[in-house]
């Protein structure tokens, strides 16, 4: 067993597991995508951020153009402020709306900005004054539930056996509505 | 009569009990005092590298083959399995994912150091059991030659060094494996298999992690593999004893640490 | 200068309660071959490590060239033990390195030699012993007489001023237990050395020892010239020499009475 035998085998050795290193980082993991070059930070003020959470991306038209720093309590107006990192390359109208949007059914939460159409752009340190909250689940169930119920009600004129049915639903869920703690 | 009897063989079974507690006790103590003595000695193991190098050969290199065999399979098999449960709630998309999250957390680091402790951990512990019944390893003392720098130090770091770079090629080479039964074979959409795959696997808080995991893995692996060899009695049942020991130490060991590590990791 | 480059003073030594050895006495002159003999058990090799360092006396000095050895700290036996040169009762070969690189081996370890020297050097070594035609040959395809001489290489390859012998005979054909009992004798000689030799292989040893030391219970308990102790009326020295079956050492291990154990008819456990 000679040295340079061995030499050779361990360097190929070491070499392929550099090798799969880096074919797990760049193809299999985000490395390529992640946030490298040189970014600028701005805020954004929501009432509910809903699941958001820190390096959570930051989507326009789809495409990640940046990355969700920090998210802090303002206890003054009770509300999150959010600080995204957007990529130097993209530059944004100060009257960009950021809403917070769920990736499918269930998905994870993320940022979308829908640019506006102002000359003035967002610089380092800017707020966003457009913003829409997070949908949460449960509200979102109440107010389909509720508008049911009203829906039911303006249509017993018209239809009065199917509505008897729905109305007698209707109010069984309506009561429950009233009972709900939002 | 039958009372003394009772009670005479409960205090052996406890008596029994305590004793092999001690002896366990007494041998992590003496486990730890040869870790933190390789750990001193480990000068020689760097300035002459050629002879970590050589054990990286026979612990790392050697153990490629099974690793590699072994990986393909997991990886064939996770995206098999995954299929079966996925497609279910018409998530098969997400194999991908599966298979990547799977093998990068858990199974690359656990499964290769099961692997190791089995090739590479007897393998350690049969060649020193082996110097210390053949007197190789006194004859080296009385020729003022420390056998823990010269023969376990340089083992040691091989297996440190070796073991984060069998993980990963096995994490790797699991996930070609999912890839050749997801896309060629079930029929995912390659595009969706990797994109998902990138979308969900964070380089830090997973391959990291996974990197980090088997690095503790080798350490204990190694040592324990080093420890039962270097302390075996030298006869030819002692060392073929220690070389069992090895597996099940360092298997249970690998699994106890996995727990303690992914608890960790979860809340960083 | 001390004419005697070990010495071992009111030396005891022992495991949990039962000492192996009680207040042992013995000098080791310089350029002499002295032997260590006594029956299996005696403790004749844990002598050696003692004298080695490799383990501590309970009581008592061991003296290498007028140092304390169990005194050192760990380079001081490193020290120490660079003038030793010690022969394991089976060759303790590394069996993953060739017959050169077995010789090599404290060359390489212990000194900043280059290459060159160190070729040389060995090829000197193994001519010494005969075997310079097998430099190549890895351990495991040597007989055990050939072992025994690579070892015998190896232990000389720094030139000790001290060379310390385990069961050298033991196993060996009478054309391999030849050979070493003269290359003990004329290596010994040839560098000047002191050799301590464990044994008790009578007939090799008395032919080349200077002077012999018997151990029995833990203490000496006789020593003089090889014809001394031919001569000796001694039991236990007789006995041993002359490889009688009973005497001080008994036949019989212990046990009961041999009529009655055979009548007794009780099963034996």
């Amino acid at each position: 067993m000679d040295r340079t035998k061995i030499d050779l085998w361990v360097g190929i050795f070491v070499a392929l597991g550099a090798a799969a290193l880096l074919g797990l980082a760049m193809k299999v993991g985000n490395l390529t995508s992640s946030k490298i070059g040189p970014t600028y930070s701005v805020t954004a003020a929501f009432e509910n951020v809903g699941s958001l959470k820190p390096h959570a991306p930051v989507k326009s038209a789809g495409v990640v153009v940046g990355r969700v720093d920090s998210i802090a309590f303002d206890s003054k107006k009770y509300e999150a402020v959010v600080t995204i990192k957007i990529d130097k390359r993209y530059a944004f109208p100060k009257d960009t709306f950021a809403n917070i949007y769920t990736a499918g059914l269930l998905g994870e939460q993320y940022v979308g900005l829908e640019a506006g159409g102002e000359d003035d752009i967002l610089k380092n340190g800017d707020t966003i004054t457009q913003t829409q909250d997070a949908v949460v689940l449960e509200k979102m169930i109440g107010q389909f539930l509720f508008s049911k119920t009203s829906e039911s009600k303006a249509d017993s004129k018209v239809e009065p056996s199917t509505k008897a049915a729905n109305a007698k639903s209707g109010r069984a869920k309506s009561t429950e509505l009233g009972d709900a703690p939002f | 009569m039958i009372k003394s009897k009772l009670f005479s063989s409960i205090t052996q079974t406890l008596r029994g009990i305590g004793k092999r507690m001690t002896e366990r006790i007494w041998r992590l103590g003496a486990g730890t005092r040869l870790f933190f003595l390789t750990i001193f000695y480990s000068g020689e193991s760097f300035k002459r590298f050629h002879l970590t190098l050589r054990e990286i050969y026979f612990t790392g290199v050697m153990s490629l083959l099974i690793i590699v065999v072994s990986a393909f399979f997991v990886g064939m098999v996770l995206a098999l399995q995954g299929y079966n449960t996925l497609q279910k709630y018409g998530s098969s998309e997400a194999i991908g994912v599966l298979v990547a999250l799977s093998l990068v957390r858990e199974l690359g680091p656990v499964v290769t150091a099961l692997l190791f402790a089995g090739r590479a951990g007897t393998a350690i512990t049969a060649e020193i059991g082996l110097m210390k019944t053949t007197e190789q390893l006194s004859a080296m003392e009385m020729m003022a030659v420390n056998p823990i720098a010269r023969v376990v130090a340089p083992r040691f770091w091989a297996g440190v060094i070796s073991m984060p770079i069998l993980a990963t090629l096995f994490s790797m080479v699991g996930i070609l494996g999912g890839y050749i039964v997801a896309v060629p074979l079930i029929g995912v959409d390659d595009g969706a298999f990797w994109s998902q795959m990138q979308a969900n696997v964070d380089f830090r808080a997973d391959i990291i992690n996974g990197v980090i995991k088997s690095l503790v893995f080798g350490v204990a692996c190694t040592m324990i593999a080093l420890f039962e060899g270097f302390d075996a009695p030298p006869t030819a049942e002692g060392v073929s004893r220690a070389t069992t020991r090895t597996v099940v130490i360092s298997s249970l060991t690998v699994l106890a640490l996995d727990f303690v590590l992914t608890s960790f990791m979860m809340v960083i | 200068m001390n004419p005697n480059i070990v010495e071992i003073d009111h030396l005891s030594f022992g495991y949990k309660g039962r000492l192996l050895h009680k207040g042992i006495n013995m000098v080791f002159p310089r350029g002499k071959v002295v032997a260590i003999m006594g029956g299996s058990g005696s403790g004749k090799t844990t002598l050696l490590r003692l004298i080695g360092g490799q383990i501590k006396p309970s009581a008592g000095e061991v003296r290498v060239d007028g140092e304390v050895v169990h005194k050192q700290d760990r380079d001081g036996i490193y020290r120490l033990r660079r003038k030793m040169g010690m022969l394991f009762q089976h060759g303790a070969l590394f069996t993953d390195l060739s017959v050169f690189d077995n010789v090599a081996f404290p060359m390489r370890e212990l000194t900043d030699l280059p290459e060159s020297m160190i070729r040389d050097l060995v090829l000197m070594k193994l001519n010494a012993v005969g075997l310079r035609g097998a430099y190549n040959f890895m351990p495991a395809e040597l007989s055990g007489g050939m072992a025994r001489r690579v070892a015998l290489a190896r232990a000389v390859a720094l030139d000790p001023n001290i060379i310390m012998y385990d069961e050298p005979f033991a196993g060996l054909d009478p054309i391999s237990m030849g050979v070493i009992c003269d290359l003990i004798r004329s290596l010994n000689d040839a560098l000047g050395a002191t050799s301590i030799i464990v044994s008790h292989d009578v007939k090799e040893t008395f032919l080349i020892a200077d002077y012999v030391y018997f151990v029995a219970n833990g203490e000496v308990a006789a020593e003089g010239t090889p014809h001394d102790l031919m001569q000796s009326s001694l039991p236990f020295v007789h006995q041993f020499v002359h490889g009688e079956k009973d005497g001080p050492v008994p036949f019989h291990y212990p046990a009961a009475n041999y009529q009655s154990e055979l009548l007794n008819q009780a099963p034996v456990k």
